[in-house]
């Protein structure tokens, strides 16, 4: 169980990664980060680091989003 | 950004993040999560509300003076309750050889002053996180949208 659902996390933030840098439209590449951050919380959280996960979640989705999200209705939305 | 959808749901939602970020505060010292965690929940609660109204109505929640008092009010509790571990004979930031109050371990009440330097930390680092906010997003030239 934890096998299958650790591959599948991973396979899932090795997507996300490739993404992010592969998508043309910025606004979609940070929704793609937030998603890769999410996914890594769950991962922080299978690695029985439950501080880190809440951290990541706050931090990575959160903050980091927001910030960049400020960024980009400060400049263009295009590469 | 000026959107119904983005509003409405950010209106309801900013109460149940505060509330959650304030729990990771006040429970730092017995579960997972503390002053940092929490602190930065409730900062990006406060971006949010920033973000999906006006910058105006979001200063007039918190204006930008009011998270610089309050950053530095967090690091001055801090280091108040660390020197008073000095006025009391001991160290910097000692704890219960202080006399502060020990509780019962796994209560709420208990490890001593643990619970305030939490508290203030959170109020730091949620401050910290709102002033980095505004100050990307006040730069003089106006947004293109």
């Amino acid at each position: 169980m934890s096998i299958v659902l650790d591959t599948l996390l991973l396979s899932f933030l090795i997507v996300c990664a490739v993404a992010v840098a592969r998508t043309r439209d910025l606004l979609s590449a940070i929704i793609i980060y937030a998603a890769y951050s999410l996914i890594m919380a769950v991962i922080w959280l299978q690695l029985e680091a439950p501080d880190i996960a809440i951290t990541e979640a706050a931090i990575g989705a959160g903050v980091t989003t927001l910030l960049l999200i400020a960024t980009i209705s400060k400049t263009r939305r295009e590469e | 950004m000026e959107d119904l959808i983005v509003r409405t749901i950010s209106r309801t939602l900013v109460p149940f993040i505060q509330v959650y970020g304030l729990y990771i505060i006040l429970h730092g010292h017995l579960t997972p999560g503390g002053s940092f965690s929490g602190g930065a929940v409730l900062g990006s609660s406060m971006i949010l509300f920033a973000l999906s109204f006006n910058l105006e109505r979001g200063a007039k929640k918190l204006s930008h003076d009011a998270s610089t008092v309050l950053e530095c009010g967090g690091i001055l509790i801090f280091a108040m309750l660390g020197f008073y571990g000095i006025l009391a004979g001991t160290n910097f930031l000692t704890n219960l050889k202080a006399g502060f109050y020990p509780g019962v371990p796994g209560e709420f009440f208990s490890a001593g002053f643990i619970i305030f330097i939490t508290v203030a930390l959170a109020f730091k680092v949620a401050s910290t996180v709102i002033t980095l906010f505004y100050n990307l997003i006040e730069t003089e030239g106006e947004a293109h949208d």
